[in-house]
């Protein structure tokens, strides 16, 4: 169906573009470059999915290939919506995302602000701020897993020296209070810049032709942030939030290597139990559907993103 | 200037080592799958005489414990051609069978007179039988392995702590034979100051991701009277499973945790135990016979300090946790022929000799039951006894679902302080129950 | 604090600078502490690493990197001294500590996957990529968008609900562990970030050029050739770069869909254990030598960095 659309895609080319001189026609390229893009997006994207989608109303496990496989109707979603512990990894879901935007909004939006004074040097340092974004969340959140040790860990060595607190005496990653904390710490210190980074971009787009007749009305420095620069800074700000919104939805690398959603289950999000399900109990079947259902709400957020996307790219 | 020349040399020695040795050509090479531990890392050395004498070359796929099953599982699943090779837990013996991931051996015995009779039985059932108690054989025992602990001989022979041991509890200091006598010492050595160093009692196993807490608490479980099954009707779990005393018998293993283990402890396993006993934090461990030989050469605790003794019984029972593997041939494999020279050769009794001497542990009876082997390490009269009462989770197709159960329950009771015991249990009856019955055996 | 001053017609006064600047340096040096701490734990010898307080000055030692290329096994030192002198500096500091060295370790196979396969789904992805985003930039699709925006909404699909039927579909093809089934599916991921980012440089190069190309005889496809793609190179790079980062840090598929022969690095890295439990100074210097290219690649993009981070939406 998709590939009719690239067709109609060619076939509509207007007459002026579509000129025919030598070789092949304008038509035909645009077939031919976009088609290979959506061909492979087919294969290694949509058919999975809507083999997914097959597979999530049925009872096959991938690691019983040769048992019969049973149409169960809608029972896995039922069962999924009924699980208790399906969710309690939403709500950890939830938290993690809710506490990751608030923190790296808030500081983003600071930093952003503080390097837009442009002091001497401010290039640099930008760039220094910018290289925990760019390193890969598995192998340097599995680092972590050595600084939060508490007995020989940089991080809790750090906290007391700053508090005086007994480094030994607080687990980050063993205590069912502290575990969460832990993962929204490194995943602040991570994608801050990110966040950080888009906001410079919003606060730089702003004209300065707006603040000289703020000048000129005598309006406050704070009444000129509050009426100026935050709203004109915010489809940037909902841009970085919405990103990191559907990143950390999906969050999986970083919380796995860290805790590996423990202890118990307090860190035990989504993406977690998930992997649980597909690959340990090997239920795939139910976790088909799981990934169906979380693929929807993924989707919803996508489509708000583009949506920011495309709002932005008009200013 | 001089150290960064040597890190040069040194960098680039690290990496001709790595390149040279597996540039070697050789008529085939075989990879061999296993967890990631002292044992594997001793059969990479007694492996060179295999290549010596077939000319066969080994290449080595080891991954953490705590991957360990998962990996190798998925790669199994996957059909993958890794691994020619695995030495694949005991668990997963049911569902490699009727799976097909595994070459069934039992032709291939015949044929090279390799005959079961002259292993250990409790290895043969646990390692290599699917279905249990029939001949029919997956995997050549390849690594026999229990639940034992390690004590510090060093602490418990000061006389002033024995003094002040005996005066408390009325009995000597002395390695336990009860899980109350462990509590007992468990909590005399806890937050004790000992050579200028603040000690804990007892290492136990809290891991959650992997396998972790269930090979730790049932230890405990199976001495105070836990049973997988109604003994007279296959997966009648209700009484067996959440029975009064196998609650009390998980009380006690959190009781245990609260009271008697260092701070930090809430997600450990093999590594974690070998490392807090190595650095003299605790006076006791719970862990596998596999890393008692690497413990007693260990410089620092090793040889006079450290001190060995089976699994203590409990009020109703004395058992251990079955650990260790076979070692099986995967039928994805291109290689399957060198493959089985490969047990072949391992099979011999001189080079199970030479296995248990560099550190493996042979299943070999004309190894372990040999006049001198008892006195050949110290705790290897430990470790007989240990295969003589030794017990083992569920080996169903389904054991990595039945064990999720188990280490999410468990964990979340004795870790992370929520519900009861009665409640913990009564929701792995209703877990396993679910499972056995999605897999049509209820 | 003065709020408006970066922008008013007053520039910033240079006390706000100094507190804004001094706040900057602050956290970034801070922000890069877990950095340098990975970097000094890869020149520490295992006790030092797991000293307690944790050491900063110390005695460099080359163990880590030797750890993270051989493994060893403890043995007792008849056994050692039967074996003859030691080969390199690497096996005198594992006979130092009673081991001998059984063997290379895994890591450099796993550092040589990973070249492959970012490498080759980098090129594929921005080759696609490129041929893609002029055919949307140029022609008149009817749905563009609607198709824009399923190529980019497939990168926001989790990717463990992706692995599912992608571990099925490969087992079926036998392409599980295989480097070409993981350029794939990198390609397929990347692809996505390609088109969006390169339409919005191809945007930004004037059609006229072609038109007065084809006007001089060249077909569209020339045209293409000789005019849009030397003044994309630039685009083309940072896309490229962009696209190799993320199959260079990619954790989730490899470590679903790997399990050896095509594994990468990043599942490997967190496996490296010694004797006990992980070998930090070991890990560390894979950290190390794994985040040496990410480090020169973000000092080369960071003109481009915004707009590879927003999909080309945000271009400064």
């Amino acid at each position: 169906m998709l590939n009719r659309t690239a067709e109609n895609a060619a076939r509509a080319t207007p007459e002026p573009l579509a000129r025919k001189v030598r070789g092949i026609s304008d038509k035909g390229l645009a077939w031919l470059f976009i088609s290979p893009t959506i061909l492979l997006l087919l294969a290694i994207n949509i058919f999975p999915l809507f083999w997914a989608i097959y597979l999530s109303f049925t009872n096959y496990r991938a690691n019983r290939s040769n048992e019969v496989v049973k149409n169960l109707g809608f029972a896995n979603y039922q069962r999924i919506l009924g699980d208790q512990d399906v969710w309690i990894a939403m709500q950890t879901t939830a938290h993690f995302v809710f506490w990751t935007i608030l923190l790296q909004t808030v500081i983003g939006f600071t930093l952003a602000w503080l390097i837009d004074r442009k002091f001497r040097g401010h290039a640099f340092w930008t760039t220094i701020i910018l290289v925990p974004m760019m390193l890969s969340p598995a192998v340097v959140g599995n680092f972590w897993r050595f600084l939060y040790q508490p007995q020989t860990g940089l991080f809790n060595y750090i906290v007391a020296f700053f508090t005086g607190v007994p480094p030994s005496s607080f687990e980050m990653l063993g205590s069912v209070q502290l575990a969460p904390w832990a993962i929204v710490i490194v995943d602040t210190w991570m994608w801050t810049p990110y966040v950080m980074l888009i906001c410079l971009a919003g606060l730089r787009s702003i004209p300065e032709y707006i603040y000289e007749a703020a000048e000129v009305d005598r309006a406050s420095n704070w009444r000129q942030f509050w009426s100026i620069t935050l709203p004109m800074a915010l489809p940037f700000i909902m841009l970085a939030v919405l990103f990191r919104g559907i990143e950390n939805f999906k969050m999986f690398d970083m919380v796995n290597l860290l805790t590996g959603g423990g202890p118990g289950s307090t860190t035990e999000v989504a993406s977690i139990t998930l992997k649980r399900q597909a690959f340990e109990s090997w239920r795939t079947g139910y976790s088909s559907a799981f990934a169906i259902i979380l693929f929807v709400a993924v989707f919803g957020l996508a489509n708000i993103y583009v949506k920011a996307l495309n709002k932005v790219k008009q200013r | 200037m001089k150290s960064s020349l040597k890190l040069t040399l040194g960098l680039a020695s690290a990496i001709t080592a790595s390149t040279a040795a597996s540039s070697v050509a050789h008529a085939e090479d075989l990879t061999l799958c296993w967890a990631a531990w002292d044992p594997a890392n001793a059969l990479v050395e007694l492996s060179k005489d295999f290549t010596k004498q077939t000319n066969i070359g080994m290449k080595f796929e080891f991954v953490p414990w705590t991957n360990y099953a998962d990996r190798f599982l998925n790669e199994l699943n996957s059909h993958g051609k890794l691994c020619d090779l695995i030495i694949g837990d005991s668990q997963w013996i049911g569902g490699a069978a009727e799976n097909g991931h595994y070459v069934k051996l039992n032709d291939f015995f015949d044929k090279e007179k390799i005959s079961m009779d002259d292993f250990v039985p409790a290895t043969v059932l646990g390692y290599s039988e699917w279905p249990k108690n029939t001949p029919n054989y997956w995997a050549l025992p390849a690594m026999a392995d229990a639940v034992g602990w390690t004590y510090r001989k060093d602490w418990f022979s000061k006389p002033e702590l024995q003094t002040e041991f005996k005066a408390k509890y009325g009995r000597d200091l002395a390695p336990p034979k009860t899980y109350d006598e462990l509590k007992d010492i468990a909590k005399f050595f806890q937050g004790r100051d000992i050579d200028g160093k603040k000690v804990y009692g007892a290492y136990i196993f809290t891991e959650r991701g992997s396998e972790g807490i269930t090979m730790g608490v049932t230890n405990v479980l199976y001495d105070y009277g836990f049973q997988y099954e109604n003994p007279k009707k296959p997966y009648d779990m209700k009484g067996f499973v959440n029975s009064a005393d196998a609650v009390k018998g998980l009380e006690f293993y959190k009781d245990l945790y609260k009271c008697c283990t260092a701070p930090g402890m809430t997600d450990a396993y093999m590594s974690e135990g070998l490392d807090a006993f190595k650095s003299g934090q605790v006076a006791m461990q719970m862990n596998w016979f596999a890393f008692f030989p690497g413990l007693y050469k260990d410089p620092n605790v090793g040889g006079d300090k450290i001190g060995f003794f089976p699994n203590p019984a409990g009020p109703d029972a004395h058992f251990t946790q079955l650990g260790g593997q076979g070692i099986s041939v995967v039928s994805y494999s291109d290689h399957k022929d060198a493959a089985l020279k490969y047990i072949k050769w391992f099979a011999q009794p001189a080079v199970q000799q030479k296995w248990w001497e560099i550190g493996g542990y042979s299943a070999l009876k004309a190894v372990v039951e040999a006049p001198s082997f008892p006195k050949s390490a110290p705790f290897a009269p430990d470790f007989l006894a240990s295969m003589q009462m030794v017990k083992d989770f569920w080996a169903e197709p389904s054991y990595a679902t039945l064990l999720q159960a188990m280490q999410k329950r468990v964990h979340d009771f004795v870790v992370a302080d929520q519900g009861t015991a009665q409640e913990a249990l009564d929701s792995l009856v209703k877990d396993w129950t679910a499972t056995f019955q999605d897999d049509g055996k209820i | 604090m003065s709020l408006t001053t970066a922008h008013s017609v007053v520039a910033p006064s240079a006390n706000s600078k100094r507190i804004a600047g001094t706040i900057i340096v602050a956290y970034a040096l801070i922000s890069i502490v877990p950095l340098l701490w990975i970097f000094a734990t890869s020149f520490k010898t295992p006790p030092d690493s797991i000293a307690y307080p944790p050491k900063i000055v110390f005695q460099p030692s080359i163990e880590g990197y030797c750890n993270l290329f051989t493994t060893r096994t403890r043995q007792a030192p008849e056994y050692i001294n039967s074996l003859g002198p030691a080969t390199g500096i690497c096996d005198e500091t594992a006979r130092e500590r009673n081991m001998v060295i059984a063997g290379p370790s895994n890591f450099l196979p796993r550092f040589v996957n990973s070249l492959i396969i970012a490498f080759g789904s980098t090129f594929c992805a921005v080759f696609l990529g490129t041929l893609s985003a002029y055919g949307f930039s140029r022609f008149k699709v009817p749905l563009a968008d609607d198709l824009l925006f399923f190529i980019l909404s497939t990168r926001f699909m989790p990717p463990i609900a992706v692995a599912i039927p992608i571990y099925l579909m490969y087992r079926e093809l036998g392409l599980s562990d295989t480097a070409l089934g993981m350029i794939l599916l990198y390609t397929a991921v990347n692809v996505s970030l390609a088109v969006w980012l390169l339409k919005g440089f191809i945007d930004e190069i004037p059609r006229e050029y072609e038109e007065a190309a084809m006007i001089d005889g060249y077909t569209r496809l020339q045209a293409f050739w000789r005019t849009v793609l030397p003044q994309a190179t630039t685009g083309i790079a940072a896309t490229a770069i962009f696209c190799l980062i993320f199959a260079w840090n990619e954790y989730a598929f490899a470590s679903l869909l790997t399990s050896g022969t095509a594994q990468t690095a990043p599942p490997f890295i967190p496996t490296i254990i010694g004797e006990g439990g992980q070998d930090w100074p070991a890990v560390a210097a894979g950290t190390t030598i794994f985040l040496v290219p990410i480090l020169v690649f973000t000092i080369l993009l960071r003109k481009q960095l915004l707009r590879g981070i927003t999909f080309g939406a945000v271009r400064k």
